[in-house]
């Protein structure tokens, strides 16, 4: 079956950092779907009363945990700008290689700085610290 | 008249012909997820999570069901599609993709059953 060549052909381009965001895209997409399986436990955990959810929250708010989430929070944030980039060439917009390059360095550094104010209120601030 | 050629036809080789709806839900449960997935990522953030009370009257408060379930039913459906695509592109050998295939569509199915009953039983306790 893997005889004939297959898409996506990964190795055979010179490498452009574009290639990077795209691969991360990827990356982010998979570790979000863990971020949902872990969503959808605290929200069983809330559903299954005080008890059950005192015990999760034990374990969530533990320190690994909160660092897990931290980084499902900066996936979710490049994943977000990155995703609005594809639907923006979805519709045809920003296609040419110097806006694309434009496009993937403005993601970057709106991704990082969302994540750096979500990851402010998980740590320090946020009144969900209580 | 086809241009296909009847071998070509009996092996299945050509389109699937759903790849456009395929692309297309992909996109519109994008579109639906982006103020959904603000909204919760920042009530999460503000909510106070280590108080339960609290926790269940955000859950079960006005719409917020209804936009829970949504968010949840949307991600589950977007993360199906995305990861599809993901095994299809990187997992040539048949059996390994046909079980990552199956094992994903049975996970995202099981966290939609899942996320809709958590939404529900709060909700409706809380309306109760």
């Amino acid at each position: 079956m893997a005889e004939r060549p297959l898409s996506p052909h990964v190795t055979v381009y010179k490498w452009a950092y574009t290639m990077t965001l795209s691969i991360l895209h990827r990356l982010t997409g998979i570790a979000l779907f863990f971020a949902l399986i872990v969503l959808t436990c605290w929200l069983m955990a809330a559903a299954a009363g005080p008890s059950a959810y005192a015990r999760a929250m034990t374990r969530l708010a533990s320190l690994p945990v909160k660092g897990l989430i931290a980084l499902a929070l900066l996936a979710l944030c490049y994943h977000f700008c990155n995703g609005l980039r594809h639907l923006a060439w979805d519709v045809g917009w920003g296609f040419e290689r110097a806006q694309a390059r434009r496009s993937a360095y403005i993601v970057l550094v709106v991704a990082v700085l969302a994540a750096a104010i979500c990851l402010y209120w998980l740590f320090a601030s946020g009144p969900g610290t209580a | 008249m086809s241009l296909r050629t009847p071998l070509a036809r009996v092996l299945q080789h050509g389109a699937a012909r759903d790849g456009v709806s395929h692309w297309w839900v992909q996109r519109v449960t994008a579109v639906a997820l982006a103020p959904l997935s603000v909204w919760l990522t920042l009530s999460l953030l503000w909510l106070p999570t280590g108080n339960y009370g609290a926790v269940a009257q955000w859950i079960g408060a006005g719409l917020h069901p209804v936009l829970l379930a949504l968010t949840v039913l949307l991600a589950v459906w977007h993360a199906w599609l995305g990861i599809q695509v993901v095994i299809e592109d990187y997992v040539t050998r048949t059996a390994p993709r046909l079980l990552l295939l199956l094992l994903s569509t049975f996970v995202n199915a099981l966290l939609a059953a899942i996320g809709l009953y958590a939404v529900l039983r709060i909700a409706l306790r809380s309306a109760a």
